[in-house]
């Protein structure tokens, strides 16, 4: 087990440096000189863009750039944002607590449903249930998310009335938030209907982004199921006279779970890919929002190292991935 | 494959034998054979656009702005389906969209496939060092978010429905490799291949001739859902903005000029996401036909 | 009073190209403390009648019998919730392949105790304590730390051995064992045969065997029950059926043995078992039995009388020499 985790963090870390070379290599080559955008509207002197040049490092050979960058990176400096002068690692952790919450939601809504729906499909496979729901899984991991938001909001926002169609929580509300998640804060908050606010503007959200990992997850949770509900474990188990919820529930289930662990960790990519665009449509102030908005105002700092954290947290999770599926794959772990 | 020195004879009699037996194995899929007469229904649209749709896409009726369609009240025949915020058909849009969602896809599958195919083809021939280093470039890759990666790449090489394709095919191209190399692996050790270096085919010869032909089955169907999910990106990126400009007709960038109507005018908003909904169904649907057809091992039943 | 009783089971499947009738008309009898041999090729429907008896089969087969009983009570009308509290307790069966026939996500000694805790009011350390004893019955050493074992670990005799243990774990009155033996090693088979048949005598409980292999039932059974397509052809002692086979079937089954060949020729039975599609309107055997006239051909033949082996058959063979002819 320690030998495989090793292993895994061999790739690691070759991976890390390669994927924080190209987030360094892009802001090179990203049209426009860097201090010109820093400087805005108002333009610099000769001297004030020198000065700035050697403040920045632009002025020394590139692999020094880098050298600098990378041993930035191990102290834990990105750098500071053009816009706002705050340091992108503050930055980043003000707003992933809000992408953390969101992408916790929809993946706890995806889970939730998905794997029950899959099971309940595979048990009744041909039948009316089992069509109808790979017929709407299908729908659903087709479907356009940034349409199928407006949609919600057109019905539940517009013509319901139900839900707000920005922001994390209602403007009436002020509070500190020590724990950045929403949900927490308002609640501890006390004060009367934060709580509910805050549930009201995650819920829409939180489906959009749900979508297509739900779909993508009783598809592949049906096709486990029907796999191993056809292997000689499930006659025994069933020889053994347990029930058919013990038999479908525990037996079926955990094996059938190993494919599933590892779409459900594969989904996170998708989950952060997508939050880009939830977060833009609903105004939801975290990291996909801020990073869209940082490559249309060209904060190549931001840019630079939202992309290599995102990358980094990705890889992060995958890592974790590999390691839960050795433990939950017996055949793997003892080898 | 095995013999291929009379590889042309064998095939031209074994072709329509396997084609029947792909085409039936394939109809049993009700699902797969409507989505695939859908798909040929909005190819036919797309190629006869100009033709099809009543009026130029960017033609504006500066008096009939953000009309309803016909079945609703203030609706004419003369705008089947509506206009938008400044007077231009909808349905003329909706037609002229078609194009560019179909020239996309082709384009990137083309692009990504391509790419992908050969280099995996190299990883999976080449020495440890050189397959190692591909496919760690595949990981860094796929450690970014596929969209976000793709909005960056649109960020510098600057916003435009071409340079969106071109990312979308970076994007796209590492689960080629994966694919590819996957299956040159499992097909490398087989009798056929060894028999074949060993009556003496050159390199370049078994991995386009020998191996290739034998890994094609998972990698039509990856083309099929590539296919769709580049056309969900492009729209993606031309909704934030990143991919085709207005007043081009894409789906996408008119669902982003419509977002301000949302809660006014809501054919403008449903319309262009109906059309990209009902096409990537299509799509899906005949890859999941094409997935039980082509390669009974990823038979999902 | 016998221990398990079907009369005239049938079970057919619901196939693309229509129904297919896997078992006809077979009738099983089996004594408490008995062992029974249940004997025919591969396809003859001796699986699939005992599978129909345990309730294991699909959805899509579809099950008649005149009578189904075990110790008393009609299995035929019983609910699926009153089933399972029978089967994997008083009635157990084991399977074919015991690599796969074990969950790969469980140790041993879970799938065990599961069973135990299903039917037996035991704490958990008596739990333990019954694999303990129960490994050490079917001869798995050092129990305590196999128990804690993957079945992907442990070799195919080591797991036909937990599997047993985990048929007799609640000790059932009828253990069925469907090709114990077949999936395993040749040193191994005779381990595990020598291991059903102890534990048959320790315990008194039945023993249904079934197998393809003649030479099995002449080591284990006391009786047995020649199946042909899906039907039985006779049912004799063993020592009855290899003196004198009443069936041509059965003659031809105990010629084909190694030990018995006269000849420098191993004799074969020519033409296979007949599928969906080609049942003979006779006698099923017909086709491939050399004593077949027009009659066998075009009726069914009767079942004859207990003196007789029960054969199905127009013209039992009745003498060891018109057998060896």
């Amino acid at each position: 087990m320690l030998k495989f985790a090793l292993s895994r963090l061999g790739t690691f870390i070759p991976t890390f440096i390669g994927v924080a070379l190209i987030s360094f290599a892009f802001i090179r080559v990203l049209p426009g000189d860097p201090i010109i955008v820093m400087a805005g509207e108002r333009g610099v002197s000769p001297e004030r863009y020198e000065e700035l040049r050697q403040q920045y490092g632009f002025d020394q050979p590139i692999w020094v750039q880098f050298w600098d960058y990378m041993t930035g990176i191990l102290q834990g400096d990105l750098g500071q944002s053009f816009v706002t002068n705050r340091p992108v690692w503050d930055e980043f952790f003000t707003l992933f607590p809000a992408t953390l919450e969101l992408s916790l939601c929809a993946i706890i809504i995806a889970t939730a449903i998905g794997i029950p729906a899959g099971v309940i499909a595979a048990v009744n496979r041909g039948k009316f249930f089992d069509r109808a729901l790979m017929s709407t899984a299908l729908i659903g991991y087709s479907m356009p998310i940034f349409w199928w938001a407006l949609l919600l909001i057109i019905v539940f926002s517009g013509n319901l009335g139900w839900t707000p169609v920005s922001g994390r929580i209602g403007l009436l509300y002020f509070f500190d938030t020590p724990t950045g998640f929403m949900l927490i804060d308002s609640a501890m908050s006390g004060q009367d209907g934060a709580f509910g606010s805050a549930v009201r503007h995650l819920i829409l959200p939180s489906i959009v982004l749900a979508t297509v990992p739900l779909a993508v997850i009783a598809r592949q949770t049906r096709s486990a199921m029907l796999e191993v509900l056809s292997e000689d474990y499930i006659r025994t188990a069933k020889a053994k006279g347990l029930s058919t919820a013990r038999v479908n529930g525990v037996h079926a289930l955990r094996n059938a779970l190993i494919p599933v662990i590892t779409v459900i960790g594969l989904s996170v990519g998708t989950l952060l890919a997508g939050a880009i665009l939830t977060e833009t449509i609903f105004s939801w102030p975290g990291i996909g929002k801020w990073m869209v908005d940082s490559i249309s105002r060209r904060d190549y700092p931001v840019v630079q190292g939202g992309l290599l954290l995102i990358a980094v947290i990705v890889m992060i999770v995958n890592l974790i991935v590999d390691i839960l599926y050795g433990l939950i794959n017996p055949k793997i772990r003892k080898r | 494959m095995t013999d291929t020195t009379s590889e042309l004879a064998s095939t031209t009699t074994a072709r329509p034998g396997r084609f029947r037996e792909f085409w039936s194995s394939f109809s049993e899929n009700r699902g797969a054979v409507i989505g695939f007469y859908v798909f040929i229904a909005f190819l036919l649209v797309a190629i006869f656009a100009p033709l099809l749709a009543p009026y130029d896409p960017t033609q504006q009726f500066r008096e009939a702005t953000l009309q309803p369609p016909v079945w609703q009240d203030g609706g004419t025949w003369q705008f089947i389906l509506g206009t938008d915020a400044v007077g231009r058909d909808m349905l003329s849009r909706l037609i002229h969209g078609a194009r560019y969602s179909f020239f996309v896809g082709i384009v990137v599958v083309v692009l990504a496939a391509t790419g992908g195919i050969i280099l995996g083809l190299v990883a999976g021939f080449a020495p440890k060092w050189l397959d190692t280093l591909i496919m760690r470039l595949m990981d860094i890759v796929l450690a970014f978010p596929s969209l976000l990666l793709a909005l960056v790449l649109v960020a510098i090489l600057g916003p435009s429905l071409l340079n969106a394709m071109i990312a979308i095919a970076i994007v796209l191209q590492p689960h080629y490799v994966r694919l590819t190399r996957a299956s040159v692996m499992s097909e490398r050790s087989k009798d056929y291949v060894i028999a074949s270096r060993v009556a003496g085919a050159g390199r370049l010869r078994q991995m386009f001739i020998t191996v290739l032909p034998n890994c094609l089955a998972p990698i039509i169907v990856q083309a099929a859902l590539s296919f769709s999910s580049a056309i969900l990106d492009a729209a993606a990126l031309g909704f934030l903005g990143m991919g085709a400009q207005p007043p081009t007709p894409e789906w996408g960038t008119m669902l982003a000029d419509a977002r301000e109507f949302v809660l006014r005018a809501w054919w403008v908003v449903t319309l262009p996401g109906i059309a990209i909904l009902i096409t990537v169904l299509a799509i899906n649907l005949m890859g999941d036909g094409l997935r039980d057809a082509l390669d009974p091992k990823l038979k999902r039943s | 009073m016998s221990l398990l009783t079907i009369r005239n089971l049938s079970v057919s499947f619901a196939t693309s190209s229509g129904q297919f009738r896997a078992v006809d008309g077979v009738d099983v009898d089996v004594n408490p403390g008995e062992i029974l041999a249940i004997v025919g090729e591969s396809g003859s429907g001796k699986s699939v009648s005992m599978l129909a008896t345990m309730g294991l089969l699909p959805w899509t087969a579809t099950i008649t019998a005149d009578q189904m009983s075990f110790d008393g009570r009609d299995l035929r009308t019983i609910s699926a919730k009153e089933r399972r509290k029978i089967v994997g307790n008083e009635l157990a069966m084991i399977f074919q392949e015991p690599m796969s026939s074990l969950n790969p996500c469980f140790t041993v000694g879970f799938q065990i105790r599961e069973a135990l805790r299903k039917h037996t009011s035991l704490s958990a350390r008596e739990r333990h304590a019954r694999c303990v004893e129960l490994f050490e019955m079917v001869g798995i050493p050092d129990p305590e730390k196999r128990l804690k074992t993957f079945p992907h670990q442990m070799s195919g005799g080591m797991n036909q051995r937990v599997m047993i243990a985990m048929a007799i774990a609640c000790k059932p009155r009828l253990l069925i064992a469907d090709e114990p033996t077949t999936a395993l090693d040749v040193t191994i088979q005779a381990q595990i045969l020598d291991l059903l048949t102890g534990l048959q005598r320790e315990t008194g409980m039945g023993l249904i065997l079934i197998t393809h292999d003649m030479g099995v039932v002449a080591e284990t059974a006391e009786r047995v029950s020649v199946q042909y397509a899906g039907q039985k052809v006779e049912d004799q002692t063993v020592q009855g059926l290899f003196e004198t086979p009443h069936h041509p079937y059965t003659s031809a089954l105990l010629s084909a043995l190694p030990e018995r060949a006269t000849e420098k020729h191993l004799p074969t039975i020519p033409g296979v078992v007949p599928g969906q599609h080609d049942r003979p309107a006779g006698c099923l055997f017909s086709p491939r039995c050399k004593f077949a006239d027009d009659t066998c051909r075009q009726t069914p033949p009767p079942v004859q009388s207990a003196a007789l082996g029960h054969a199905r058959c127009h013209y039992p063979l009745t003498t060891p020499e018109e057998v060896s002819a």
